[in-house]
């Protein structure tokens, strides 16, 4: 038997646990050392980092000039013609950050990335829009999911009448092209629950959970199917164990993958309905918004270029980081992927 | 009503499990509405024994339905007519509980060792799965237990929390098999448990099933795809052909005198060890595809590729499966009883 144990070790050809792996179990363990040696999950992670601090930080970064309405971005005046960065304050001025003395030992606060026509403050846009982009992305991907995940399963689980049911409505959500239909539901709901973030974020999860259903069906009704399930119906596993243990655990990341690069998307959906007026109200600190106030300038922005160069680059980076952070879940994730297979 | 006993003689050997005209069809569904257009007829009418204590083979192409019929007789799949009494009780008649606990003395391994372990479960929450489900021992005991079932398959108990990915084809496969045993089954029904492993560790995981045999008394159902992989551990064979059995007989006797033209066909393709007959070992090639299960073929299902095909008869009458001699059972209308 002895001989027949050092062989096996030789197979495994592995070294005991280390100390974080036993804390953390292998799988997470694993998970954890996948994201931290691929480039490009360091890469998307970093940048999230970056925006969360952003978030976190906007009342530092960016001091309110109405402390208990800090979304409202501050105007310099009402003129239309956008003024460049470094522009000086001049009417209601908000405070100063602490660490602006001690950075640029100047006394006064500048329109750090210019003023947009009407002369919102585009740094306090992009700032305090950051928040907006991680709250909307964050709760719109969590409950299209949870929506999501159970009418899939539920579907792909009873099978049968239920499935059919079910999946005849997804298809005639999904039969909506999904941008238009987000856009009219946005406008019906806007007169009647009043202008502001709810709208379009209904808008977006009443026609945004069907491509979660359809995903996390497909992969249950694959999962269904695998040995290691059958196995666990002969050993006499009950219905509902089976679903929890042994088919989510190996369907959902695909879903949870695909929800996570959608963030992105979605906030940019957002913006869309934002820019085009159907989104927050007027002065809320959004991306899309501060990218609809250039909409006059469109032809002209040799000139003003700071309008929509920084909250584009800015929404940009942000799609970016959540696809970056989704492909690198995928591959860490998957543990076909792993090892010796 | 009271399901019918099994009559045991005492120098007949006891039947374990008694499977009578067993049929399953999976309905083929077009469309919106799903209509039924159709069956595929992976099991049609199949009727065997099993004894206590030996070991079946089951033997058939690729797509005959030996899966299909490991899995019905162990409810995976509803029979679509037919019944299986193990133990002497009729498992038609069993319903949750009941089934449940049927279920345990009647265990399955399966065929692809990638597929068949949670990949995300460690090897004590994979093995310990079964004691847990049914109270049998609670969280230090059942370490214990899955420690010693890991020895009893010659798995070093140390690599217990282990993931699956972490071993190879054969230890996964004993992996599969110490959580087949944690319920102290009487029948494992092994579904080609050795098909997908190199041929260098199909010799342990046999020699491995057949101590555990004289070991803990197991009867098996052996699934195979080909004649040479049973001939060894099996008492007796049943040959399979699109979803029907077409031979049963003891080993010695099926690869001394078939009597079936296909298992003549499935024998002939197999070497012999002996150079003097292998030299004379004349091939015979059956003609045509394997028909589909869906749509097979009148009468005798092998008409369309049997080199004895004698028109007028076999591809009009369906032959029964009848005792051609005591103990060797045939299904085919060129073969008469003696
Ligand atoms: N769940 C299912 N639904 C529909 N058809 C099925 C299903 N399972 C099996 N079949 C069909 O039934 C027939 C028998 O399949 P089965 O898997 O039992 O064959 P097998 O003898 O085990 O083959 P193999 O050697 O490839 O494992 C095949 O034609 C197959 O396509
Ligand atoms: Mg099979």
């Amino acid at each position: 038997m002895a001989k027949n144990n050092t062989q096996q070790e030789e197979l495994l050809g592995r070294k005991p646990p280390g100390w974080l792996e036993r804390q953390l179990g292998t799988e997470a363990y694993r998970a954890l050392r996948g994201m931290a040696t691929n480039p490009i999950s360091v890469i998307g992670t970093l940048l999230l980092a970056i925006f969360l601090f952003v978030a976190i930080a906007a009342p530092v970064l960016a001091p309110p000039a109405h402390t208990n309405d800090p979304y409202q971005i501050p105007r310099d005046g009402y003129g239309q013609v956008p003024k460049p960065p470094g522009t000086e304050w001049r009417t209601r001025q908000p405070p100063l950050p602490f660490w602006w003395k001690a950075v640029t030992g100047k006394d006064n606060w500048i329109h750090i990335m210019g003023t947009a026509s009407g002369q919102w403050d585009i740094y306090y846009g992009v700032v305090w829009g950051t928040r907006t982009a991680l709250r909307v992305g964050l709760v719109i991907t969590i409950i299209t999911a949870i929506v999501g995940i159970i009418v899939g399963s539920v579907s792909a689980y009873y099978g049968g009448t239920v499935d059919i049911v079910l999946m005849r409505i997804v298809e005639v959500f999904i039969a909506f092209p999904f941008l238009p239909a987000a856009m009219t539901l946005s406008a019906v709901l806007t007169p009647i629950i009043g202008r502001g973030l709810f709208p379009p974020m209904i808008a977006i999860i009443v026609f945004g959970w069907t491509g979660v259903a359809r995903l996390l069906r497909s992969d249950v009704l694959s999962v269904r199917e695998r040995e290691y399930v059958l196995a666990a119906k002969v050993i006499g596993v009950s219905d509902a164990r089976i679903m929890f243990r042994h088919i989510l655990p190996n369907a959902i990341f695909p879903t949870l993958v695909w929800a996570s690069m959608r963030i992105g998307s979605l906030v940019i959906t957002f913006a869309a309905l934002s820019f085009l007026g159907i989104g927050a109200e007027v002065g809320y600190a959004d991306w899309g918004q501060l990218l609809s106030f250039a909409r006059d300038w469109m032809t002209q922005l040799g000139e003003y270029w700071y309008i929509v160069t920084f909250p584009g680059t800015i929404l940009v980076l942000f799609v970016l980081a959540w696809n970056l952070v989704g492909d690198a879940l995928r591959d860490v994730l998957d543990p076909r992927l792993q090892g010796s297979r | 009503m009271t399901a019918p006993t099994v009559a045991t003689q005492t120098e007949e050997p006891e039947v374990i499990l008694r499977v009578r005209n067993l049929k399953k069809y999976f309905p083929i569904r077009r469309g919106v509405f799903q209509r039924h257009v159709g069956d595929v007829k992976a099991v049609d009418d199949v009727s065997f024994d099993v004894y206590k204590g030996e070991t079946l083979g089951l033997v058939g192409e690729s797509g005959c339905g030996k899966t299909t019929t490991g899995r019905t007789i162990i409810r995976l799949y509803d029979p679509t007519a037919g019944s299986v009494y193990f133990q002497g009780r009729d498992m038609a008649e069993l319903k949750g509980k009941e089934l449940r606990a049927m279920r345990r003395k009647m265990q399955m391994i399966f065929q692809d060792p990638y597929a068949s372990l949670n990949p995300r479960m460690s090897v004590l929450g994979i093995v310990g799965e079964p004691l847990e489900i049914h109270h049998i021992a609670n969280r230090s005991e059942r370490k214990e237990r899955v420690a010693e079932l890991l020895k009893l398959v010659g798995l070093n108990p140390a690599f217990m929390n282990r993931y699956p990915h972490e071993f190879s084809g054969g230890q996964r496969q004993r992996i599969g098999l110490a959580r087949a045993l944690a319920l102290n089954p009487d029948l494992i029904i092994c579904d080609e448990p050795i098909s997908a492993l190199d041929v260098s560790i199909q010799a342990q995981v046999v020699n491995l099933l057949e101590e555990l045999q004289e070991q803990l008394g197991l009867t098996y159902i052996f699934i195979a795809h080909d004649l040479s992989m049973v001939r060894h551990i099996s008492k007796r064979v049943a040959v399979m052909y699109l979803g029907k059995i077409v031979e049963l007989t003891d080993r010695d006797t099926l690869y001394t005198n078939p009597l079936h033209p296909y298992t003549q066909a499935l024998l002939s393709a197999v070497p012999v060890p002996d150079p003097f007959i292998e030299e004379t070992r004349k091939r015979i090639i059956l003609k045509g595809d394997l028909p589909s299960p869906a749509n097979p073929p009148s009468g005798c299902n092998f008409h369309t590729r049997c080199p004895v095909f004698q028109k007028g008869l076999c591809d009009v009458q369906d032959p029964e499966f009848i005792e051609v001699e005591p103990g060797h059972f045939c299904a085919c209308h060129l073969v008469k009883p003696q």
